[in-house]
């Protein structure tokens, strides 16, 4: 009996195994951020169009807010760029942008202000992370990468890649209304 | 009154020098990019080589070219100058990155898996050949009669 069992089990292992693998939706690049459910890293950078600005995380303490790390360099993010904007229209959360200089080139910064004027601003304040260190300490090890941060300051979310609306109403606006919930 | 020019420049020249060779020092990276310290660099070198690059997920952050690597290099140069133990940069990178930036994990519950699966699958294959070779013995040979025939 088991002559037949045993090659039909490991038959629908290998299927369940490939349909895991082999699904197209699933980013196989794409990491666990180890800080999940952990303190956000503290952050204080000078404002990408404003140098005598600090932009910091202190200063959202108590607040829902997304972090989103991009850079006038990625391709990716001109394509994330119009959705941004889309939600930065729905008003729910602060959007904080990081703009990576990932060669450190401070030239960075006006291609960041040109590329704002030209596209729009989704950001309610943009960090301009010259050094690339504010970035290491978020895990961030490609743009675009999108955090969410709760009232506690601890991230509880993640998304590596350009947000789609659909990621936005499905991933992000329930966390944010839980996080609410959980606050109050 | 040349040559008191001359000496006054060869003294600045000097002053010069000393001065950028003890900002070398200071920082203690030689013109190759190189730890001056060479068992600094030695423990730079293996500890690269152990640190995955996430932009190229194949490569070290020692052999990558990833303009994010050269920034972990840095990283870790830094770490190793202000005297932070291996520990102390291997876990700086995996609090940021989690133990995928690892390429020797660590033998912990988590990863026995990893470092048991090549004992597990010599056990199925040890299995697979006994029950194989013990079934083939029984088996008449091409050359011999049947037994009772």
């Amino acid at each position: 009996m088991w002559k037949f069992l045993l090659p039909f089990a490991a038959f629908v292992a290998l299927v369940v195994l490939f349909a895991f693998g082999l699904n197209p939706k699933r980013d196989i690049q794409a990491l666990p951020s180890p800080l999940i459910g952990k303190v956000a890293p503290p952050f204080s950078l000078t404002d990408v169009a404003d140098p005598t600005h600090i932009v910091s995380g202190t200063a959202l303490k108590g607040q829902v807010y997304v972090l989103n790390v991009w850079g006038t360099w990625c391709v990716e993010c001109r394509v994330e760029h119009p959705v941004l904007l889309k939600i930065a229209q729905q008003h729910v959360v602060p959007i904080i942008g990081i703009d990576w200089s990932i060669d450190h080139e401070p030239s960075e910064r006006d291609k960041a202000r040109q590329w704002l004027e030209r596209l729009g601003n989704p950001y309610d304040a943009v960090a301009f992370d010259q050094n690339g260190r504010t970035v290491i300490d978020w895990g961030v090890y490609g743009a675009p990468e999108t955090f969410l941060v709760d009232g506690q300051g601890r991230v509880i979310y993640k998304f590596i890649s350009p947000i789609t609306e659909d990621v936005w109403q499905h991933e992000f606006l329930p966390r944010i209304a839980a996080a609410r919930r959980g606050a109050a | 009154m040349p040559l008191r020019v001359l000496t006054l420049s060869f003294a600045l020249a000097l002053a010069f020098a000393g001065t950028f060779a003890s900002s070398a020092a200071v920082t203690g990276v030689d013109a190759n990019g190189q730890l001056e310290d060479h068992a600094l660099q030695a423990r730079f070198e293996s500890i690269t080589k152990e640190l995955r690059c996430l932009v190229c997920q194949n490569e070290s952050i020692a052999d990558s070219n990833a303009q994010l690597a050269a920034d972990l290099r840095r990283q870790v140069r830094e770490m190793l100058l202000a005297g932070q133990s291996d520990d102390a940069i291997f876990g700086f990178m995996t609090d940021r990155y989690g133990e995928f930036v690892r390429f020797n994990p660590p033998l912990e519950p988590k990863t026995l898996l990893i470092w048991g699966a090549p004992f597990i699958m010599l056990f199925v294959g040890a299995i697979i050949i006994f029950r194989v070779v013990r079934q083939r013995s029984r088996m008449p040979l091409d050359d011999e009669p049947a037994p009772g025939s």
